[in-house]
């Protein structure tokens, strides 16, 4: 199980990765808007005051800020929850950033309802569709700390704009860490089902595989933290080896990954695909954990669509 | 500016404030989470509105006719609660749900949950635009109901925030009054170090409102203001409060530490003997 596994935080894991980014490029900067201590960006402002600029509550102008000091050749960083990043800011971050090809990387914590108790005022669960939808935009959604701090370091090293979504609660590590963008590694091999996911539901997908391994069946395991550019191939492979696809994201289904895996698979090579996620409505203030299984993406619910699509492909009665 | 206000109805204003202070302590201890600094900075204030100048019903709390309050700082929503618990919207048991699931007390108001919430806020600088909507229907409708907006100071460095208000200024709703809860702190610190606001005060006035400053911990000059606000009726009101953020509570006040953190059970005893609740054991 990976609920024994040791648990980290991913914004800890962001702030130290800021750190040494701005050791080794005097010219990187890092915006955030008065969540400095939740986004874990005042790890850096402590260490480089001059380089670190905490605008207040001003989510829009701190993307076209960050444009700005972009344009002039800096890499750049600016971070708040998600909802604010993506959700207020969207269209600074499409004009300024994304039409400007601004070296913008936006890490965007709070993602998805395990924000919790702040209810679903602050539950983005539609940041990774508006994101993607965006022309030149890198999407990455870590599962867990290791993959968050090879994320921030790959998206630093690539010049463009980027946004990364960050969970709030701490993670189970599942991952070893080897993120490449545009890679969706295999996690779990296999060949009677896939399960792609992306940020706290990896680790719920590789639970139900260990769980389905034990009587028998074999279920492959994508983690699709790259979304864009995302592992076409990778993809299709799976679509042709296992011939049905169960995605597990926190974020609504109308647009996020099930959508992109549904509609590319589609159009490629058909195969069954069932969507667990944040069906078409708002969340609420609750506990994090409890909230993802009273919106449809309990372990009990995921395990029951992976039966029904294994029974559609005749792999059990 | 200062009201003449009987001294009992003053001493039943504060000992009301004082009961939502509790309410406000109890209240985030129990769900491990909220916004007690904002909360109690803004107490008075949401005290003087609710219990004194607000036209409200808990009866008929749709009439047409009654007055709108919106609170833009939607993370100070356990002030309100415990507000409009104390004033019969609903049960005072409910207190104890704040954030849990299923709950009608969303960690930010929602419209949707809960009678007198007449707007669901939580993303800071789009209360105001609300408010001056409102303001506008009911010229429109030739209703005579007020609307009453509540603002934090960070919320100011919010570009929508100056956007609504331009259009309340420009439209001259006389029926319109912007409160500002000028505790001076945000989340990471002081809003003078972060991003200056200074001088708010000819801001507001430079926006077209009739500007008043006041104390925002006593209801003499609260109260004040309000009449002042009614007496303007060529354009809208902003009305500048200094408060101290987490306010009636020694280790909590001035500190930005407590704007987004609940008390422990141990820390919440504290508060709550600070604000007259015997510590337990005590003999009666
Ligand atoms: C648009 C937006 N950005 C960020 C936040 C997160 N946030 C909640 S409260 C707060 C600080 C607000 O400061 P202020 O308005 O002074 O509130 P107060 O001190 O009165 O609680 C922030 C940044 C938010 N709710 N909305």
């Amino acid at each position: 199980m990976t609920a024994d596994r040791p648990k980290e935080s991913l914004r800890d894991a962001y702030g130290a990765t800021l750190v040494e980014l701005g050791e080794n490029d005097p010219k990187l900067v890092v915006l955030d808007a008065d969540l400095s201590g939740s986004t874990r960006t005042v790890v850096f402002g402590k260490k480089f005051p001059d380089r670190f600029f905490n605008v207040g509550v001003m989510e829009p102008t701190m993307m076209t800020i960050a444009a700005g000091l972009a344009l002039g050749g800096r890499t750049v960083f600016a971070s708040t929850f998600a909802v604010f990043a993506a959700g207020q800011a969207y269209n600074a971050v499409r004009q300024s950033v994304g039409y400007n090809r601004a070296n913008v990387k936006i890490v965007a914590t709070h993602g998805g309802l395990l924000v919790g108790g702040d209810g679903g005022t602050h539950q983005i669960v539609e940041d990774i569709g508006l994101m993607r939808g965006l022309p030149g935009m890198t999407v990455i959604v870590p599962a867990d700390a290791p993959t968050t701090r090879a994320a921030v370091r790959a998206v630093a090293d690539r010049d463009g704009p980027a946004y990364v979504r960050l969970t709030r609660e701490n993670l189970p590590t599942v991952t070893d860490g080897a993120f490449r963008l545009g890679t969706a590694p295999e996690l779990r091999s296999g060949s009677d089902l896939t399960i792609v996911a992306v940020g706290a539901l990896l680790a719920r997908a590789l639970d139900v595989a260990d769980e389905l391994a034990r009587v028998g069946l074999s279920v492959r395991v994508l983690d699709f933290a790259s979304v864009k550019p995302f592992d076409e191939a990778a993809l299709l492979r799976a679509a042709r080896e296992t011939g049905a696809i169960l995605v597990l994201e926190e974020h609504s289904v109308l647009t996020g990954v099930g959508a992109l895996v549904a509609s590319t698979t589609s159009e490629s090579y058909p195969v069954p695909v069932r969507r667990v996620g944040v069906p078409d409505v708002f969340g609420e203030s609750g506990e994090p954990w409890a909230l993802l299984d009273r919106y449809g993406m309990s372990a009990e619910r995921i395990r029951d669509e992976a039966w029904e699509l294994l029974r559609a492909r005749g792999k059990v009665q | 500016m200062v009201e003449d206000v009987p001294a009992d109805r003053l001493a039943s204003l504060e000992a009301t404030a004082r009961e939502i202070r509790r309410e406000v302590i109890r209240m985030t201890c129990a769900a491990g989470g909220g916004h007690p600094g904002g909360s109690l900075s803004v107490t008075d204030l949401l005290t003087a509105l609710v219990f004194h100048e607000l036209r409200i019903d808990p009866a008929d709390p749709a009439r047409p006719e009654r007055d709108r309050l919106v609170l833009s700082k939607g993370h100070a929503a356990p002030a309100l609660y415990a507000a409009l618990a104390l004033r019969g919207y609903f049960p005072r048991s409910e207190l104890a749900t704040l954030r849990r699931l299923g709950s009608r007390l969303q960690g930010h108001v929602d419209r949707r949950k809960l009678p007198c919430i007449e707007a669901s806020t939580g993303c800071l600088g789009q209360g105001i635009g609300m408010a001056v909507g409102m303001a506008l229907d009911a010229r429109l409708a030739g209703r005579a109901n007020r609307v009453y907006a509540v603002l934090g100071d960070g919320e100011c460095q919010a570009g929508p925030t100056w956007e609504a208000l331009m259009a309340g200024g420009h439209y001259r709703l006389g029926n319109l009054v912007v409160i500002l809860d000028r505790n001076g702190l945000e989340t990471d610190g002081p809003t003078e170090a972060i991003m200056g606001i200074e001088p708010i005060a000819d801001k507001f006035r430079a926006f077209r409102y009739h500007t008043v400053e006041i104390d925002g911990h006593d209801f003499r000059q609260i109260l004040g203001a309000f009449a002042e606000a009614r007496r303007t009726t060529d354009g809208p009101t902003a009305i500048v409060a200094r408060t101290v953020k987490g306010k009636g509570v020694s280790f909590m006040e001035g500190q930005h530490s407590w704007h987004g953190k609940a008390p422990s059970k141990a820390e919440a005893a504290r508060a709550l003997e600070e604000l007259g609740v015997p510590p337990e054991g005590t003999p009666p």
